[in-house]
């Protein structure tokens, strides 16, 4: 296996972008990213995207894409694993080049959610659950997310203020986030005043729908040596990705995301690292009980002690791990299949020392955590600089 | 999704509760399967669920999806029934949304699930009510 | 050969409105209507509720006091009802997939206003007499519905009950010992197709049409089985609201011991093609071996149809295996306020 490293970031801002549809949109971000990495072409796309048929009515996009950035003819995939989408073409990208099939890869994510409106928007997002056998019953995402909370609630003893804190620290950095959706000042009291969206999950518990995109171009290291883009050197050394059933009702134990857990042991295998070697993670807190239970399944909190580490400020940008600088899904905002390419965007930011007032002092590995639906896939990166 | 073929495929899950019994372990299956997760086998028996559970997790749904805005709030639960296999119900007939609580047990009741608007078929299935 | 039921249920939704709630929203004198009519409150159905889940719960009810019939033996499911789901889809196949009788069966939906329940449970066992099919159910249930402001919103309910007959004399809890119909043409309640509501004939709706019928078939089938009143332990009548059942019941030589088991209308309000049949679980909830009961119904249009029953020693061991109907009338109740009954029964008018 080769070496991967990252050459190039790019992003637009993430919010309802009334006036751009989805190809503006992603090609605002695969531009940035290639003006960034210094390159005119690469050797393969990849692109995560949910549902661009449900919200846009739009398939094909891998082509449609590619011609869009002048790209025609380059070689291009699109992965769907629902929200973790854009994970799976950071991952299919690294094994393109890890694999030798090719040298300069462009790795995107993009959604376009505000074309439908909510109950539509709500529909799609659904699919990413069992449609036949949860969906059919009428529960919605944050309904199964609540669900997952009421049990980690009874076992542990997590509480909704704790689940509110992730949501006041996410937004506390949002505003330090020029990309993010959001720059509201988010205190407890806001948070369980917000209408109740699913027992006992409020609206400020929720990340919003968001139209957005980001961009990463990967190279062989030996390429980002010749291209003059290996100082810093910033490389992915670890990819982790399971499956887990998508279904609630499958699930071996409900108190853990298993396949969070399972992407992380692979990924931190590959690196031959450990969770006390992270330096920060961006993880998937499409809610905030998400933040909490993947926080345990990466290993770097006890199951139950997610809840009490936010309230004991463990992971504040000063914190002793940084979670979700960046603002999250929360504050940043989620279209879907952009979100976990952002990560990445945002831990390169960081390794690079170039994330201004969220920079995490000493930054040198970083973590990256995409979910999709209620825990049914799950994508866990790790990258270094030197 | 809603299409005629759909509902009408889904009935000996939806109306009469049956399960997949895998011959060699003895895993239930709801919905059946071609492959047995816990063994592998590919041979079943045809099996009833039984209608006694409890609540093993639960929410209110405040914020409808298309076509539940006249049954909200919607009390949803993870329920285990009496042969250990989990499904997820609404549950019905609840005055008092607070009085929910882990560990309630509840029976199976047939009742309409959804329909395709006013003039399109009917989905019929089952939601628990409190034993 | 002796007919008789050999398997029976009810199934009653848990909600309420009362009369109160109702007279309230319409500037109607709540007192009067309570007393006139006989009626304190009625079942209402949940949004999730129709003819259908009613009637596969009440079918499952009368499974569980069937002795181990196989559903698959179940040659024939008639349900008669004036609120079928579909206007064109039997609800009877819906049941008959849901409890497992099909595919060799006969089914067919049945409308005769009030009276279609007593007309699928009168086909079922006449089937089963003739030798057609080993065992066949007649349900009647409704989730009627009355104009808004109407006197028919006081009492317009939500019930199911099912009758299962057999000709098995170790399996029959009530034998059919006669039957006997009584039809005219009689205009006094309907429904034109595309309606939403039904209309009725105020006042026409009592003497001409309920208390001619009912009281000619029940005295016309004590006629033809050779019986006199005092011969029968209850006696139940089609109950529109509290007050006909009774009236007629003495009418015809009736006394209120003999009426009240199956009286349950001052409480439930009027299950339409459910509402006599229910009547007739009651009854059996609590009947002793060798005693006589007359079931007489009522359908707008008009006709009434008399049954004369006799309870065998096998009833004491059914009557436990499946909720029982008082208790299902009694208990676990839940009140709504008229906004939701609105809600619920799809009177308001909502976005396209």
């Amino acid at each position: 296996m080769r070496d991967v490293a990252v050459i190039g970031t790019g992003m637009v801002h993430f919010g309802e972008l009334w006036s751009d549809p989805l190809r503006k949109i992603w090609a605002g971000a695969a531009l940035a990213a290639l003006d960034d990495a210094g390159v005119k072409t690469v050797d393969h796309i990849t692109i995560g995207c949910m549902s661009s048929g449900l919200f846009t009515g739009q398939e094909h996009l891998a082509s449609l894409l590619a011609d869009e950035a002048g790209l025609n003819g380059v070689p291009a995939t699109r992965v769907e694993s629902a929200c973790a989408s854009g994970g799976l073409a950071l991952r299919t990208g690294f094994a393109e080049i890890a694999a030798g099939l090719a040298d300069v890869v462009l790795v995107t994510g993009v959604e376009k959610m505000t074309d439908v409106d909510g109950a539509a928007a709500t529909y799609a997002l659904g699919t990413a659950a069992d449609q036949q056998w949860e969906g059919f019953h009428g529960i919605t995402f944050p309904g199964l997310y609540a669900m997952l909370a009421r049990i980690h609630m009874q076992r542990h003893g997590t509480t909704i203020e704790q689940l509110a804190q992730v949501a006041v620290k996410n937004h506390a950095n949002g505003r330090l986030n020029p990309h993010a959706q959001y720059h509201l000042k988010v205190t407890v009291e806001s948070v369980l005043e917000s209408t109740l969206v699913a027992d006992p999950l409020h609206l400020l518990d929720c990340s919003p729908i968001t139209d957005g995109a980001a961009a990463l171009v990967l190279a062989s290291v030996d390429k980002a040596r010749e291209l003059g883009r290996a100082k810093p050197l910033v490389r992915i050394t670890g990819s982790g990705l399971a499956t887990d059933s998508i279904a609630l009702a499958n699930r071996a134990d409900l108190g853990e995301l298993a396949a969070v857990r399972k992407a992380a042991e692979r990924a931190y295998a590959m690196a031959g690292r450990k969770p006390a070697d992270i330096d920060l993670v961006e993880v998937h807190d499409c809610f905030t009980i998400a933040e909490i239970m993947a926080t345990e399944a990466l290993g770097f909190f006890a199951p139950g002690d997610g809840g009490p580490a936010v309230e004991r400020g463990d992971t504040a940008i000063g914190g002793k791990i940084p979670v979700n600088t960046s603002g999250g899904l929360k504050a940043k905002g989620h279209p879907v299949g952009a979100t976990g390419v952002a990560q990445a965007v945002e831990i390169v930011s960081q390794l690079r020392g170039a994330a201004g007032e969220r920079q995490v002092k000493g930054a040198k590995i970083g973590m990256t955590q995409n979910m999709g639906g209620s825990g049914g896939s799950s994508v866990v990166h790790i990258l270094e600089v030197e | 999704m809603f299409s005629p073929a759909i509902a009408w495929r889904e009935y000996p899950q939806r109306y009469r509760l049956e399960a997949a019994r895998c011959t060699k372990c003895g895993k239930i299956l709801y919905p059946p399967r071609l492959v047995c997760p816990q063994c592998g086998a590919r041979t079943f028996e045809t099996v009833v669920l039984p209608r006694e559970g409890k609540v093993l997790t639960y929410t209110v749904v405040r914020v409808p999806p298309t076509g539940f805005s006249e049954q909200t709030p919607l009390p949803i639960a993870l329920v285990e029934l009496a042969n250990g296999v989990r499904v997820m119900v609404q549950i019905a007939d609840v005055a008092d949304p607070e009085s929910l609580t882990i560990g309630m047990p509840v029976r199976l009741e047939f009742r309409r699930i959804n329909s395709d608007g006013e003039a399109g078929v009917i989905f019929y299935g089952h939601k628990a009510v409190r034993a | 050969m002796s007919v008789g039921i050999v398997g029976y249920g009810a199934f009653i939704p848990r909600r309420r409105i009362k009369v109160e709630e109702i007279a309230k929203v319409w500037g109607a004198d709540a007192p009067s209507y309570k007393k006139g009519l006989q009626l304190h409150e009625k079942a209402v159905p949940g949004a999730d509720e129709d003819t259908i889940t009613m009637s596969v719960e009440a079918s499952r009810n009368a499974l569980a006091r069937s002795g181990g019939v196989d559903p698959a033996q179940i040659g024939a499911v008639y349900i008669g009802s004036e609120s079928h789901p579909y206007a064109v889809k039997p609800s009877g196949t819906i049941v008959s997939e849901a409890i497992g009788a099909v595919p060799v069966l006969h089914v067919a939906d049945l409308e005769f206003a009030c009276k279609a329940g007593t007309e699928g449970m009168f086909l079922a066992q006449a089937l089963v007499k003739a030798g057609e099919v080993k065992y066949a159910m007649g349900i009647g249930a409704d989730t009627s519905q009355g104009a808004p402001g109407d006197a028919l919103e006081y009492s317009a309910a939500a019930g199911a009950a099912a009758y299962i007959f057999g000709a098995d004399k170790d399996k029959i809890v009530a034998e059919v010992v006669d039957t006997y119909s009584w039809t005219t043409d009689t205009p006094d309640f309907w429904r034109r197709e595309y309606m939403h509501y039904p209309r009725h004939g105020s006042r026409f709706t009592g003497e001409p049409a309920y208390f001619r019928h009912s009281s000619s078939s029940a005295l016309g089938m004590m006629k033809k089985a050779g019986l006199k009143p005092a011969d029968f332990a209850h006696a139940v009548f089609h109950q529109p609201n509290g007050k006909f059942p009774i009236r007629v019941g003495k009418m015809v030589g009736f006394t209120m011991a003999q009426l009240e088991t199956g009286w349950l209308s001052p409480w439930l309000g009027n299950t339409y093609s459910g509402a006599s049949p229910i009547g007739l679980t009651a009854i059996l909830d609590v009947a002793k071996p060798g005693q006589l009961i007359l079931l007489t119904s009522f359908g707008s249009g008009a006709g009434s149809d008399s049954f004369v029953f006799r309870v065998t020693e096998r009833i004491t061991k059914v009557q436990s295996l499946a909720p029982r109907t008082r208790p299902q009338l009694d208990e676990n109740k839940i009140y709504v306020d008229y906004g939701t009954y609105a809600k619920l029964r799809g009177k308001i008018r909502m976005a396209e």
